[in-house]
């Protein structure tokens, strides 16, 4: 009996239609909104240039060998997180768990971040754009006061889009819009995802390849603002003695490492479909280089932006300062202008002293406005939405932003979904007669009615906990299990000559070096440091609240004690999987007391397993 | 008679300068920005600007009800700085040597001051009275949000294409098991058996199991 078209391969698993729709996969996974917000952040405040040492050390020692050991792993085993990890070794199977636990919090959170974006880009296109003029008060005499003693930015993301409470345990109640834009989403999510790869291979298409054209023509325009040079020369500025602290050599580690999507086993579930003939190599260096040259990319357009509205900013300041000089004197208009506003100042003050003083006007400085650094939401939100409206046809501008930060989230979530997908497929939750539709409906459908409580007012404090606990400490420790899983206990030699099976050529002596003791060292020290550095103090927040003295500033708070447990819940439940597992097939084996065997049977290998 | 009507105008012009100077009472202070307003096209200010600006204010007086005989002789400016800025006040038709009280003024110039902007070429914000502030217009809201109808056809084209594909899926997963039917069907065919080129069933008749010439022949035979 010959197989039927729709499944070529033997064991009916699904395939990418080609190599490159594969290729855009893992590229899409790994750049997402990171790149564009937490990259360029990080270069201006650890010394600009100097930055990209650390930051291609660590992408050489930790980055590439972990992607072609996550990608290369799930090539030969052909499963999912769960079942490659069960398949090397039941007592190690806690790691699949784990990851598979960290993809299902991170696709909860991050697809409300999407929520955000689709609300702002909704939003762009009114005219004029909702974010740039306040809002009047009740009896029209004058503007809405939070939304004056901030800015029109500011009052439109914490007012308007979170409607943001002054304290966590204050939850609020549900924001209808953020609800609406929410199932939207999702739907998207599910629209895309609906059958696996095949859809997903379609649409990453779009998805991958849209934010590069987009951010082409941010960088073309950005280039043309005045002011950009200043924002690019400072960004990219060599600064070595920053490379004496040792905070930056973390932060270099840590993004390359979040930012390759390491360890939710998103990335094994793709390898998963490939043939086993492909060589995992290549594109393991493939997908990492273009992840770091899109990060540098995006840095051009962002930075150019940034020193436009620093500039802007700087001029309205000598601006307001000579329209009140000009008033004050009753000199005739254009007697001062920006270029002689120096010499006017001092020839001033030594003739009027009393009358200058009396004026307190602010000091403007170009460098100091280009010192303001902001990342994450932040960057977008507030920051980009505020340059945004001092370019000529905002709104154009406004929903290509806001499409391409939509394409990257999205093409990221792709990864995030197939991560917890794959697994659930293989572990046959559904009847195999049931469709696959089924299967990631209820995975969307629940993950929505989850994500509703971030769509609280108190929900975006939420979601910074679940990216600063889910999404990071569990991630060190299992990318550090499976290194440690696959070279002592799969052992090295034997996942060498299935590599060399896979690829063609003998595994390079670099890889050895780096799977058996460099990155695993790496991340020990990369998550010591981490941990060390979030003990140092009692964890806080920053909340926006309008009754707080020193407003516009964020009122620094610390989280309340059953806020630091979930916290640490958060952190430990994926962690914790591992030993649990581990304890559990233990009792298992001594329980049936027969002979106990840590050496993994021999048929799972690359070369048993499909001839 | 000369020296009597010097000492008249004399008396005007002091009584006058009493009226209008700088923070007197009811008297305004009014900056103008014209080059920030009109850039290229800005004109200067002279004594004819000035004449029409007497004549704008005098206007606003006697469109607000009590005040229909106001002149332009009653608006008074002074204190004209390159700025420009100067002080104005307007003074009483009816009774001498008194201004109009403040309030008064506020009030006739707030309710026409598009028309005395529009004279100008000006704004707001480029023709501004100190004391005086501007209503602010109320946003234009149309009577559904904007947003509301750009998420209505970003949700219908997301619903359109998940209907399409669970539909096309199912039909796919009929298709299959149709196909898959038939070629069972198929099979059956080719299972039944042949007996020199022609089908059982096809044989399946009395016709050929008895042969009617022999069977028939039965009382030819003796009978034992």
């Amino acid at each position: 009996l010959s197989a039927t078209p729709e499944t070529p391969k033997e064991d009916g698993r699904p395939k990418w239609d080609n190599k490159f729709q594969y290729i855009l996969s893992c590229i899409g996974f790994a750049v997402g909104l990171g790149n564009v917000w937490r990259f360029p952040y990080l270069c201006q405040i650890h010394g600009g240039g100097a930055f990209l040492i650390p930051y291609f050390i660590a992408l050489l020692f930790e980055g590439i060998p972990l992607l072609h050991l996550e990608l290369a792993l799930g090539q030969c085993l052909r499963k999912g997180s769960i079942g490659a990890w069960n398949t090397i070794s039941p007592y190690i199977g806690g790691v699949g768990v784990g990851s598979w636990m960290v993809s299902v919090l991170v696709s909860l959170y991050y697809n409300t971040v999407l929520t955000w974006v689709m609300w702002y880009f909704i939003n762009s296109f009114q005219e004029p754009l909702p974010w740039s003029v306040c809002p009047l008060n009740e009896n029209r005499t004058g503007f809405n006061e939070e939304c004056y003693e901030s800015t029109a930015v500011n009052y439109f993301w914490y007012r308007k889009t979170l409607n943001i409470t002054p304290d966590i345990a204050e939850s609020g109640t549900f924001q209808w819009w953020l609800i609406l834009c929410l199932a939207a989403c999702w739907a998207i999510v599910y629209l895309c995802t609906i059958r696996g790869i095949e859809t997903t291979g379609k649409a990453i298409y779009v998805t991958a390849i849209f934010p590069y054209l987009v951010l082409t023509i941010f960088l073309i325009q950005g280039l043309t603002l005045p002011g950009a040079t200043e924002g690019l020369i400072y960004l990219f500025t060599p600064n070595l003695d920053t490379l004496k602290n040792p905070r930056v050599w973390l932060d270099a580690a840590t993004q390359i490492f979040f930012s390759l999507s390491l360890a939710f086993g998103g990335l094994i579930a793709f390898a998963s479909y490939n043939p086993t003939k492909n060589d995992c190599e290549k594109d393991a260096v493939t997908v990492a280089i273009v992840n770091s040259l899109t990060s540098l990319y995006a840095s051009i357009p962002v930075f150019s932006v940034l020193g436009f509205k620093a500039t802007t900013a700087y001029w309205d300041c000598l601006d307001r300062n000579i329209i009140n000089i000009i008033n004050e004197f009753d000199l005739p208009e254009e007697s001062i202008m920006r270029q002689n506003y120096t010499s006017w100042i001092s020839f001033l003050n030594s003739s009027y002293p009393e009358k200058i003083a009396g004026l307190k006007l602010k000091s403007c400085d170009l460098q100091e406005f280009l010192d303001q650094s902001v990342s994450g939401t932040g960057l977008a939100f507030i920051v980009f939405t505020q340059a945004i409206i001092l370019m000529p046809g905002s709104q154009a501008w406004a929903i290509l932003f806001f499409i391409m930060l939509f394409s990257l989230g999205l093409s990221s979530m792709f990864g995030n979904i197939e991560g917890v997908f794959t697994p659930l497929l293989e572990l046959q939750i559904i009847p195999k007669s049931a469709p696959k539709e089924l299967l990631s409906g209820i995975i969307c459908l629940i993950s929505f009615l989850i994500a509703l409580c971030f769509t609280l007012g108190s929900g975006s404090y939420w979601i910074d906990i679940f990216d600063r606990y889910a999404g990071s400490v569990p991630l060190l420790v299992i990318a550090f299990f499976e290194v440690i899983g696959v070279v002592y206990i799969y052992k090295i030699k034997r996942f060498s000559e299935d590599v060399e099976w896979m690829t063609g050529r003998k595994l390079n002596l670099f890889w050895q070096i780096t799977w058996r003791f460099i990155s695993p060292l790496l991340l020990l020290i990369v998550f010591m440091a981490f941990v060390t550095l979030q003990i140092q103090k009692p964890p806080s927040y920053t909340a926006w609240n309008p009754k707080y003295e020193g407003f516009p500033m964020k009122e620094e708070k610390v989280y309340p004690p059953w806020v630091q447990a979930i916290c640490v819940l958060l952190a430990a439940l994926p962690c914790v999987c591992i030993p649990l597992v581990a304890l559990f097939h233990l009792v298992k084996q001594k329980c049936r007391s027969k002979e106990p065997s840590l050496v993994p049977p021999e048929v799972s290998s690359c070369q048993g397993a499909n001839s | 008679m000369l020296r009597a009507l010097l000492l008249i105008l004399s008396v005007v012009a002091i009584a006058h300068a009493e009226l209008c100077k700088p923070d007197a009472q009811n008297a305004f202070k009014v900056r103008i920005s014209i080059k920030t307003a009109l850039g290229d096209n800005a004109y200067a200010w002279d004594a004819n600007e000035e004449y029409l600006f007497k004549a704008m204010v005098a206007f606003a007086m006697r469109r607000y009800s009590s005040r229909s005989t106001t002149q332009i002789s009653n608006v008074l400016l002074c204190n004209v700085t390159d700025r420009v800025s100067f002080w104005f006040v307007v003074t009483d038709s009816s009774k001498n040597v008194t201004t109009v009280p403040g309030s008064e003024v506020e009030a006739a110039i707030r309710m026409n001051r598009n028309r005395i902007n529009n004279a100008f070429l000006l704004s707001d914000k480029t023709l501004q009275f100190l004391k005086i502030t501007s209503t602010l217009s109320p946003p234009v809201e149309p009577s559904t949000p904007v947003w509301l109808i750009v998420f209505g056809v970003v949700l219908c084209l997301i619903v359109a294409g998940i209907v399409f594909l669970i539909v096309s899926g199912i039909q796919k997963h009929k298709k299959k098991n149709k196909g898959s039917t038939e070629r069972e069907n198929l099979e059956e065919k080719v299972e039944v058996t042949l007996e020199n080129g022609i089908p059982c069933e096809a044989l399946d008749l009395k016709a050929g199991h008895i042969n009617g010439v022999f069977a028939a022949d039965d009382d030819r035979f003796t009978s034992l």
